[in-house]
């Protein structure tokens, strides 16, 4: 077949065009819209350099000499990471097998399961900090539970997909060995899950590394709460070292989630 | 005993896919029974009825005079694809026939007593892979992943052991052996067996009793000496007989003479 000669070869059909124009006028007046209902001030921007040099003087040096007084706050943010992850992958495992569905019992369970994914990951880790501080009062308890809750729907979503991708056939030659419903899963279905456990479990604790050094600015416990207590002192050399130590918490526990993640793959 | 009675078993799948239509038939104990049939006939329905995995429309299936509805350690399946778990070992795969005698401790710690261990073991060495038992199953080659299988099924300790196209997926060196096996389990264990295949030439070597399906009909029911070209022709109907009797079969170089002889009634 011979291209036509002469003929005009175009990529977009003029009903294509116009669409795209409309599409690319339509975001420049939301853009617009925004930033004149914002009121946003250049003013500020202007002077931001300046600023953040006359910050970045006032943290120099860090107070090294306060480093002994966050090493067990450190310490708690840690554990929060990691007991919040383990409440989050124990309660998300149920929420897993009901919002996938080759396992969901029925259309009803399905919906509950993709509910409590949706609600726990709808709500950021500060709202549920501030709620649960309120329920159990201020401390590294809430924190968890914070963490905990808000990570039921990440685990449960991905290894609710994890679920749906199982090899039935193989969960099916289990039950045919007469085992119950419970060592169907057991012998079925978890060893096909394991690897994906393990990894969502330990780039979930990871996220909740740095989740857990904010929680202390509702007094949820960790590093946060020195932190907001150096910034409302203005004590600008002290927040220099925590920032320091927060940046190296957060690269050792990336390091270790991506060591551990390319093992079990 | 397990005598197994199948009567006027039936099963629709949807609202007209009649995979099975009236079938009846009676098994002794220790018999060695292969199920024919062309793609589609019926074989899997039927051994999925057997082991409780499909329930039938009509009909019932008893063993040893009770009717069997729900999976149970005394009915073991072997699948075509092996369907063993490929993150397990071999050994926590054959394990895992035991699990209905095992308590819910046992079953999450994996601490089955020692005589469930000892019968997974033996069982690999029943099919020759003790030394493989600790190897990752999804590892393991074709032939070996349904040798695993076959010892999921005996540590079961199984009164009745069936299997759905065992050795369809496998390369005709590892269905030879893997058939051997099978034929030996269930001699040595006398388990009563029922194995689909949809190639004669195995069938005929291993077989000592036949049941013909055609769409869902039992169309034979028979021994050795019964199982004639004609009878291969009924089961088979219009289809090109040479192309089953030589595909996935032990020779498929074969000559159309050696074929022929083949149809005639000499084993591979
Ligand atoms: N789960 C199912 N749903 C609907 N139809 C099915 C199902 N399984 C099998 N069938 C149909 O039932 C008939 C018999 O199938 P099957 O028992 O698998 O035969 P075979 O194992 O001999 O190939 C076929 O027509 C097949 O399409
Ligand atoms: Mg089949």
């Amino acid at each position: 077949m011979a291209v036509e000669p002469g003929r005009n070869w175009q990529r977009y059909d003029t009903r294509d065009r116009i669409k795209r124009l409309a599409i690319a006028v339509l975001a420049a007046a939301t853009v617009l819209s925004s930033w004149l209902w914002l009121d946003l001030d250049l003013q500020y921007v202007a002077s931001s350099p300046p600023e953040l040099l006359d910050l970045a003087v006032r943290m120099y040096p860090p107070e090294w000499a306060y480093a002994p007084d966050i090493v067990m706050p450190l310490i708690e943010t840690i554990h929060i990471a990691v007991v919040g992850t383990i409440l989050a992958v124990v309660l998300s495992i149920p929420v897993a097998f009901l919002a996938a569905r080759n396992t969901t019992p029925n259309r009803v369970t399905y919906a509950v399961g993709k509910l409590i994914v949706t609600v726990s990951r709808s709500v950021h880790t500060i709202i549920w900090a501030m709620l649960f501080v309120v329920m159990f009062g201020p401390g590294a308890f809430a924190g968890m539970v914070a963490i905990g809750v808000r990570s039921i729907g990440f685990v449960g979503k991905l290894l609710g997909e994890e679920i749906e991708e199982i090899a039935f056939d193989q969960v099916e030659a289990i039950d045919a060995t007469g085992a119950s419903t419970f060592q169907v899963l057991l012998y079925g279905v978890i060893p096909q899950i394991k690897p994906a456990l393990v990894g969502i479990s330990v780039y979930r604790w990871d996220i909740n590394v740095r989740g857990a050094t904010i929680l202390g600015v509702v007094g949820a416990g960790g590093i946060g709460v020195q932190l907001f207590d150096a910034v409302d002192a203005f004590q600008w050399s002290t927040v220099a070292l925590i920032l320091i130590a927060i940046l190296g918490i957060v690269l050792l526990s990336e390091t270790v989630s991506a060591r551990a993640r390319a093992m079990v793959r | 005993m397990s005598r197994i009675a199948v009567t006027n078993l039936t099963k629709v799948y949807g609202d007209d896919t009649i995979a099975l239509d009236d079938v009846s038939f009676e098994i002794d104990e220790g018999e060695f029974v292969i199920v024919l049939g062309v793609s589609g006939s019926g074989k899997s329905t039927l051994l999925r009825c057997l082991s409780s995995l499909t329930s039938p429309t009509e009909g019932t299936i008893e063993i040893d005079g009770d009717e069997v509805t729900q999976t149970h350690d005394d009915i073991a399946m072997i699948f075509q694809q092996h369907n063993i778990i490929g993150q397990m070992t071999a050994y926590s795969n054959a394990l895992s026939g035991s699990l209905s005698r095992s308590d819910f401790v046992e079953s999450v710690f994996q601490l089955q007593d020692s005589a469930e261990k000892y019968r997974a073991l033996e069982a690999l060495e029943t099919v020759g892979l003790l030394e493989e038992a600790q190897s990752k199953a999804r590892n393991m080659s074709g032939g070996q992943q349904q040798r695993v299988g076959i010892a999921r099924a005996l540590v079961q300790e199984p009164r009745v052991m069936l299997a759905d196209e065992p050795v369809a997926s496998l390369d005709p060196g590892s269905s030879q052996q893997v058939m051997q096996y099978l034929l030996e389990a269930s001699v040595d264990r006398d388990l009563t067996t029922m194995i689909s295949l949809h190639e004669v030439n195995l069938a005929r070597k291993f077989g000592e009793r036949f049941i013909g399906l055609r769409d869902g009909k039992k169309v034979f029911d028979g021994y050795s000496e019964d199982f004639t070209i004609d009878i291969i022709d009924e089961i088979y109907g219009d289809i090109d007989i040479d192309g089953i009797v030589a595909e996935d079969g032990a020779d498929t170089n074969e000559t159309e003479t050696g074929k022929r002889a083949t149809k005639g009634g000499s084993a591979v």
